[in-house]
């Protein structure tokens, strides 16, 4: 396999052919903050948190193979200032309002706010109506939280094959669906595996009776199931 | 009409108001209003929420008694799903209502109205607070601020955080307590209960000194509202809504509080944010009615356990059987302080606050619930509709504070007319305007930490809106 290499914050590491820069930094024991990304479904370089600078370019590391001669930083002032701005322009789109949300304390949006510094929104909250779909038996969707990360589409789609959600409408009037649009409990192709709730990684989709703080993604069931499916575990 | 004279904000109170004195031309009060200058919104933002998050959701209403509207919240949602909750969940839910009358009563008497009654309306305003106390009687401020941090523990030990907890569920609570917590409580309760003796005692020897206070801080005759248990006694947390007219005849005794509306209406005034509920079939004024410590002591039969009892006979020998000064609302409330470390006592070695048996679960059942609990200032409700699938359609929250918000108006006016005589109005009555509201302890929905010496602007304004006079208090 071919090995190439590459300068990441200075020092010299090696990545595999194919590997992403995101993957590269991280066996070599770089975090790079992330929010779209899911391993084990494909990236989508959505939330552009992975912002790298590449000889001195912006790129999404999340989806930039890694390759010969590429001089990358992880974690400069402008990298740094531009992540906290993503992040509070998440948080103006639509009503995240952490004290009272099913996910607080485990939510991934407000960790990254948290590690980031973000102490406040520069930006106006465009605040808008968004609905709450509670009609499926075990699981509750809520637009207000969500970051269009699109984790849930691709898991429903690659991991449960059941492609029941996907994305309506256009820039900041974008929303992610079930069928063609009717309530989740009306799918016809939903099988209720809970795969995008495991995933989701705000409070935008969570279990349905949650109270506040009270929603935990199974992340580590989704891991085993990605795992599992990956290494063919369950072929006869 | 000559002048008004406008108190704001008020102090030492959980909110934001201001008082409006109007004087006529020779100085005599002709009117005055409370006003409650703040707005939440609570009502209308909740709607399309989950019926789940409304408990945790509502508790944000107020950093003093956010378990109140937990109880209120969850007890609604009960009624929606329409299920009985384990018997540990009540248990423990009663638990932690218990601690939240401890610690807000506490707040009251110590740390808001401490300051006016153990060093005198009359005191230097700048050490009239909670410090000057400590300065003053440093036992008294010590006792008081391990008191209401008793009932703190309680909450934090229950709900994993002092304030604003999302432990109280639609169908339970979320979790037990620990042999840890239990055994914590257990030890602090010898404490917190020479702590509610002590207060009382400080009280009773008050009661002669504040006569004059005690016969014009609204003492009216009102009707009184609350919960009683079924077999008379106490009650903080379930049992029958009752309605009682000023001498002490029931009105209303209902099993169960979704049918409120039949006999409670409101009213919006202009000049507030703050609703006025009075009784239906009596109307404004003749429906005025009050809720909280007098309320209750006033439509129980007895507290229930030893101590209170003896303290409930000792009060009634005092004030008669029915009090109707809400001065008497910082001696009812340590009553209530002691009665509820004595439930504390009681409940503490029950098995059933370690179950894990918590939480009933079921689906929406029921499109409308209503939920009552007694809140630390009176009865709460909490009145929700929701669709199908549990999405918030409307939401009426009665607090106790709107509750005696006619009565509250009352007193403002009867302290006035009593104290102002002249042209200038000295501090010390400007401070008993406020004390009047103090006594009723509101909460306005409610900023939490506010104690202390805030700034206070008192302005005579002649008819033609200009200022004849202003006092400032930095």
């Amino acid at each position: 396999m071919a090995v190439t290499t590459l300068r990441l914050n200075g020092a010299m590491i090696s990545a595999r052919e194919g590997q992403t820069i995101l993957e590269a930094a991280r066996e070599a024991g770089t975090r790079i903050p992330t929010l779209c990304h899911l391993d084990g479904v494909s990236p989508v370089g959505a939330c552009r948190l992975c912002l790298v600078e590449v000889n001195g370019r912006l790129m999404p590391s999340c989806v930039t193979k890694a390759a010969e001669e590429m001089d990358v930083r992880t974690d400069t002032e402008q990298l740094r200032e531009y992540r906290k701005m993503i992040v509070e322009l998440l948080f103006a789109e639509r009503n995240h309002v952490c004290s009272v949300c099913v996910a607080d304390g485990h939510c991934e949006l407000q960790n990254l706010a948290e590690e980031l510094g973000v102490d406040h929104i520069r930006f106006d909250y465009l605040a808008p109506e968004c609905g709450v779909d509670l009609s499926h038996d075990r699981y509750g969707q809520d637009d207000n939280r969500c970051i269009l990360c699109t984790r849930c589409v691709r898991v429903c789609d690659e991991v449960e094959g059941a492609h029941t959600w996907d994305v309506a409408g256009r820039g900041a009037r974008s929303r992610v669906i079930t069928d063609l649009d009717r309530p989740w409990g009306e799918s016809s192709t939903c099988t209720s595996c809970g795969k995008c709730v495991m995933a989701c990684p705000t409070g935008a989709l969570f279990h349905r009776g949650a109270s506040v703080a009270e929603n935990v993604h199974d992340r580590a069931m989704l891991r085993f199931l990605i795992t599992a499916r990956e290494e063919k575990r369950w072929t006869v | 009409m000559g002048r008004r004279i406008v108190i704001d904000p008020v102090t030492r109170i959980e909110g934001h108001a201001k008082i409006s004195i109007f004087l006529n031309d020779d100085h005599s009060v002709a009117d005055a209003r409370f006003h409650v200058a703040e707005f939440r919104g609570f009502e209308r933002f909740c709607e399309g929420r989950p019926l789940w998050e409304m408990p945790g959701l509502t508790a944000r209403i107020c950093g003093i008694c956010p378990v109140s509207h937990l109880m209120a919240s969850a007890k609604a949602g009960d009624a929606i799903l329409a299920v009985k909750i384990p018997p540990a969940a009540e248990t423990l839910r009663r638990l932690m209502n218990l601690g939240q009358i401890v610690q807000s009563h506490a707040l009251s008497f110590f740390h808001l109205s401490g300051p006016d009654l153990l060093l005198g309306f009359d005191a230097d305003p700048a050490g009239r607070n909670v410090f000057g106390l400590a300065r003053a009687n440093r036992e008294a401020a010590l006792r008081g601020i391990r008191l209401r941090q008793f009932g703190q523990e309680i909450i934090e030990r229950l709900g994993g955080r002092k304030i604003h907890p999302s432990w109280c569920v639609p169908g339970g609570v979320r979790a037990a307590l620990t042999v840890e917590g239990r055994d914590r409580i257990k030890a602090r309760l010898p404490e917190a209960e020479e702590a509610a003796r002590y207060a009382l005692g400080l009280m009773k020897g008050l009661l002669d000194r504040f006569a004059d206070e005690a016969s014009c801080f609204g003492n009216f005759p009102t009707l009184y509202c609350g919960l009683v248990a079924p077999d008379g006694s106490w009650e903080h947390y379930d049992g029958r809504l009752r309605l009682s007219d000023a001498q002490g005849n029931i009105l209303v005794d209902s099993p169960g509080a979704d049918v409120y509306r039949e006999f409670i209406a409101e009213v919006i005034q202009p000049d507030s944010y703050l609703k006025s509920p009075y009784y239906r079939p009596l109307g404004i004024p003749g429906g005025m009615y009050r809720v909280g410590p007098i309320a209750r002591l006033n439509l129980c039969d007895r507290m229930g356990t030893p101590l209170a009892d003896a303290e409930l006979t000792e009060y009634r020998q005092r004030g008669g059987r029915i009090v109707s000064s809400s001065f008497w609302y910082h001696y009812a409330r340590l009553i209530e302080i002691l009665a509820s470390i004595e439930r504390i006592g009681r409940l503490i070695d029950d098995p059933d606050l370690r179950s894990d048996r918590l939480r009933a679960e079921a689906g929406i059942n029921a499109t409308e619930g209503v939920g009552v609990s007694e809140a630390p200032r009176g009865t709460l409700f909490h009145h929700y509709q929701v669709d199908r699938d549990g999405l918030i359609r409307s939401v009426n929250l009665i607090i106790a504070t709107g509750q005696n918000n006619l009565a509250m108006n009352a007193t403002v006016l009867q302290i006035a007319r009593r104290y102002i005589t002249g042209p200038t109005i000295p501090e010390g009555v400007l401070n008993r305007l406020e004390a009047g509201i103090r006594a009723f302890d509101p909460c306005l929905s409610c900023s939490t930490h506010a104690l202390g010496q805030m700034p206070m602007v008192v302005r005579l304004v002649g008819p033609d809106g200009d200022v004849l006079h202003e006092e400032r208090r930095d």
